[in-house]
């Protein structure tokens, strides 16, 4: 593998006398999806939160195509290309499709409307179309707020945005998880045209089907440390659960 | 963003306008308003219709309508601002003290250079006042509720120690002819038509602009609204400053209007704008309002109240009419959302 687009080394992070990351390292290549998986309590959370400016870490390194970056906050790491899909769906459901798709990066009419604050609504309503279109998501509307559609609707919203924003890298934490088993399919194959696109996708999940389908390589984290790596064909379901708890070990983990 | 290859298509599109129409609280609020109106002219035509009594009823209304465009602003962030009605009370003063201070004690015979300043230290104290709430609740995170109860108390104190507690009676009189009693246009009365732009203005920045956008998001959902980039702090601080500026504004116009500052006035305002927001369709949960629901909210009280007086039905029934139908669309409100959230 060339230089990574992101990598992590060794990172660090307490909370109070809880450390949630003992030296924690990572990498993902453009254009690849790889899974960070691990038992609850691994630090996943923690890891993505540190890798998408939520927060910082005490100590360790994160490099962006191979430079060192600091993010300081989630704006820096989006102005660098760095969108993350939240677990907890942060769209906001009184706004429609369009609206969340451009929020905090509305488009302005021109002249002098536009210098008042006025916005273009139907470019973003437009351009919103086109968007979803190219990522399969179908909505019946796009002016009707995001709360009034289904979960998996809203979910491929939540998803919709952050891929259309992000140019190097998207962190997916859980955006399966409560979603029917077609819109699933319909998730993972977003995920799949943003691969191809040449993104770096991170995904978190618990379900190994899905992880083994989707992904290209699987990081294992377990009590703060990577333990494993693997390459999505030769691994099978028996080596994910045994890296995750402890059975297996591939990395240096003294 | 990366390159589009698909051209949009066909199933996302507008609904039709008449599909979201019937959608929309405000066309149902607007009907109830038409309702009433309707009912009233039935019942004595020469009533309601009449002209005197019309300026009257906007004039009495223009007041409240530009202290509750504020409001609208406040409540679709989920917030409220229970000090519009004091903070009133106190940019007068502040505004009637420092035109008597630049005429030498008594400003009725003032020119226009005393006057201009007056408004814009009722304006300005106004806002200074929001930008102070904004701050303690957007900064220090204590809940705006508290925040403003403590500013209602605050202001009215504030305005009582500037006057001694009695009313300051020397306004200029250029001022009460002018903004208070004058008309333009053929008889609509300028105190209508200073409410109506600040309406119409209102009305602009919170459904096209990117401030009335962030408005709506933050109301909606604050936490994904700072994940997206959204300055919330500053926003809110924004939103209340605006709610303190038109509240000063409104200040300013009763001064005008009864030509002295009516200290002991205004304690209830903040629950007529709560009230006349609300029924217009903005709901107290954030995110969803608007400044023609207001318009036409605001009008239903004040048509009631009218309304009685011409049949001769006890004006003392207007607040319980008034309860009642507010009570109903907040439930309507609620049912609306729980549907939502069950899918």
């Amino acid at each position: 593998m060339s230089t990574p687009l992101l990598e992590a080394r060794s990172l660090v992070k307490h909370y109070g006398s809880v450390e949630a990351l003992r030296g924690a390292s990572f990498e993902v290549a453009a254009g690849e999806v790889v899974s960070l998986i691990g038992d609850n309590g691994a630090g996943k959370s923690t890891f993505i939160k540190c890798l998408s400016g939520a927060e910082q870490p005490d100590s360790g390194e994160i490099l962006l195509e191979g430079k060192p970056i600091h993010l300081d906050s989630p704006t820096t790491a989006r102005s660098l290309g760095i969108e993350t899909v939240y677990q907890d769906l942060a769209v906001a459901p009184d706004l429609d499709p369009a609206a969340n798709l451009y929020l905090g990066r509305e488009i302005k009419r021109g002249g002098i409307l536009g210098a008042l604050g006025m916005l273009d609504k139907k470019e973003m309503r437009r351009r919103a179309s086109e968007e979803f279109a190219r990522l399969g998501v179908t909505l019946q509307n796009v002016d009707v707020p995001i709360g009034a559609l289904s979960g998996g609707q809203r979910q491929s919203v939540a998803v919709a945005r952050s891929v259309v924003w992000a140019s190097k890298v998207v962190f997916m934490d859980e955006p399966t998880a409560a979603l029917g088993v077609v819109q699933r399919e319909r998730v993972l194959d977003v995920i799949r045209k943003v691969r191809d696109a040449g993104i770096g996708v991170v995904l978190i999940s618990h379900n190994m089907p899905e992880v083994l389908s989707v992904s290209d390589r699987v990081e294992v984290l377990r009590l703060g440390k990577r333990v494993a790596r693997f390459t999505a064909g030769d691994a099978s379901l028996e080596d994910l659960v045994g890296a995750m708890t402890g059975a297996l070990v591939q990395e240096d983990v003294s | 963003m990366t390159a589009t290859t698909d051209s949009a298509p066909p199933q996302a599109e507008k609904r039709p306008l008449a599909r979201r129409l019937a959608g929309a609280n405000t066309l149902w609020i607007a009907l109830v308003l038409l309702a009433l109106i309707v009912v009233f002219a039935i019942i004595d035509p020469s009533g309601i219709l009449n002209v005197t009594n019309l300026q009257y009823l906007l004039i009495e209304t223009s007041v409240l309508l530009v202290l509750s465009v504020g409001m609208t602003f406040v409540i679709v962030t989920s917030g409220i601002d229970l000090s519009v009605g004091t903070v009133l009370v106190f940019s007068g003063v502040a505004s009637a003290l420092t035109m008597n201070a630049l005429s030498g004690g008594d400003s009725t015979n003032a020119g226009w250079g005393v006057i201009a300043v007056g408004g814009v230290v009722a304006v300005g104290s106004g806002a200074l006042w929001g930008v102070v709430n904004g701050l303690l609740i957007a900064k220090a995170r204590i809940p705006a509720l508290i925040v403003t109860l403590g500013s209602f108390g605050a202001a009215l104190g504030a305005a009582e120690l500037l006057t001694g507690g009695s009313d300051v009676r020397s306004v200029p009189t250029a001022l009460g002819k002018a903004l208070g009693s004058g008309t333009s246009f053929g008889g609509i009365p300028n105190m209508v038509l200073l409410a109506a732009v600040v309406a119409a203005i209102g009305a602009w920045l919170l459904a096209t602009t990117r401030f009335g956008r962030y408005t709506y998001a933050i109301g909606s959902n604050e936490v994904a609204a700072q994940r997206t980039g959204v300055g919330v702090t500053r926003h809110l601080v924004l939103v209340y400053a605006l709610s303190g500026l038109l509240s000063g504004l409104a200040g300013f116009m009763s001064l005008a209007y009864f030509t002295t500052t009516t200290l002991t006035s205004h304690s209830t305002d903040n629950l007529n704008a709560i009230a006349g927001t609300v029924l217009g369709g903005t709901s107290l949960f954030g995110g969803v309002g608007s400044v023609i629901g207001t318009v036409i909210g605001v009008f239903i009280p004040a048509v009631l109240n009218k309304g009685f007086v011409i049949i001769g039905v006890s004006p003392f029934w207007q607040p319980i009419a008034v309860a009642i139908v507010l009570v109903a669309a907040v439930w309507f409100d609620q049912a609306r959302r729980r549907a939502r959230n069950q899918r």
